[in-house]
């Protein structure tokens, strides 16, 4: 089973996420939801604290208040319990320059919003 | 825009790069169908009475302005539940909620289509959703707007765009508030 961490400030695709991941043929445990990348951080200090297993996968947004996806993404990449984790960007931010940022900083993949259930599929069962 | 401030991306660029992106969100997320009527442009001086949803976000960088979305409160809840496939019939959180990543979806993609067509990146700030009776909204400053108006059955839609040259060429793309002051009277 993969635990999921999905950070996005907004619920709506919070929500959209978890029900195309209900979709796949991922076998999807527990779903963790953050609104921006502080929250994201606590949650999994907070999983690591309880001894819980590391989640197994990360879909993040990159524009979000308090800290972006980009800058969660090199914080994950910079610690040496988080930094084999695979983390998909989730964002309406399409230009080459942002894409490149992204892979460069370590994401496993990028998707731009808008998407379909099939972009998240394809995307996820290549990296998983 | 006065005479001294000459249009970076013209009227038209701007209204395909609406259509373009709205029919996209339309189609990908929502699964409603949509048809463009005729785009016009509306001074920011020319406020208009308004009902039911607006939501503004923030565009800065080598251009900046505000985007925004407006249509009925029905319209809003039929998207929203377009969008999490369920039922709304009255404004709530998840409504106001949908409505602001669609508007972030619109004018996040109308964004990377003038950065591709600009060769410089833009910044997008967090939407605002406001919705009530009987409320005005107009730019701070004497601007246009570029209004795209969709239909999508019985219900209307408003793209809006107001956006100009970035007069201060040492601001850098970042996390803006609204770059261009609104107001909303209620």
């Amino acid at each position: 089973m993969v635990d999921v961490l999905i950070v996005d400030d907004s619920a709506a695709i919070r929500k959209i996420l978890q029900r195309v991941l209900r979709q796949t043929d991922i076998p999807i445990g527990r779903v963790i939801e953050a609104g921006d990348g502080v929250e994201a951080l606590a949650a999994l200090k907070d999983a690591e604290i309880a001894q819980e297993p590391t989640v197994g996968l990360i879909l993040c947004d990159i524009n979000m208040p308090n800290m972006d996806g980009l800058e969660l993404l090199s914080k994950l990449k910079a610690h040496p319990d988080w930094k084999d984790l695979p983390v998909v960007m989730v964002s309406t931010e399409g230009s080459q320059t942002k894409v490149l940022e992204a892979v460069g900083l370590g994401a496993a993949g990028y998707v731009r919003k808008p998407f379909t259930a099939d972009q998240i599929k394809e995307k996820l069962t290549a990296i998983l | 825009m006065n005479e001294n401030q000459k249009p970076v991306v013209s009227t038209e660029e701007l209204v395909a790069a609406v259509k373009k992106a709205t029919e996209a969100v339309f189609a990908t997320m929502l699964g409603l169908e949509l048809s463009i009527k005729e785009a016009f442009v509306e001074k920011a001086t020319a406020v208009v009475p308004a009902s039911g949803v607006v939501s503004l976000i923030g565009l800065a960088g080598a251009m900046v302005g505000t985007g925004s979305l407006s249509c009925s409160c029905e319209f809003a809840c039929r998207m929203s539940g377009a969008l999490l496939m369920a039922e709304h019939t009255q404004m709530d959180e998840e409504v106001l909620d949908s409505i602001a990543e669609i508007t972030n979806m619109v004018i996040g993609n109308v964004k990377t289509t003038l950065e591709d067509r600009l060769g410089a990146s833009l910044g997008l700030s967090i939407p605002t959703v406001i919705f009530g009776l009987n409320f005005q909204t107009r730019s701070g400053r004497s601007q246009e707007w570029v209004v795209v108006p969709f239909a999508s059955g019985a219900d209307n839609l408003y793209v809006q765009l107001c956006l100009g040259p970035n007069k201060d060429s040492a601001a850098k793309p970042g996390r803006p508030g609204f770059a261009l002051p609104q107001v909303v009277n209620f």
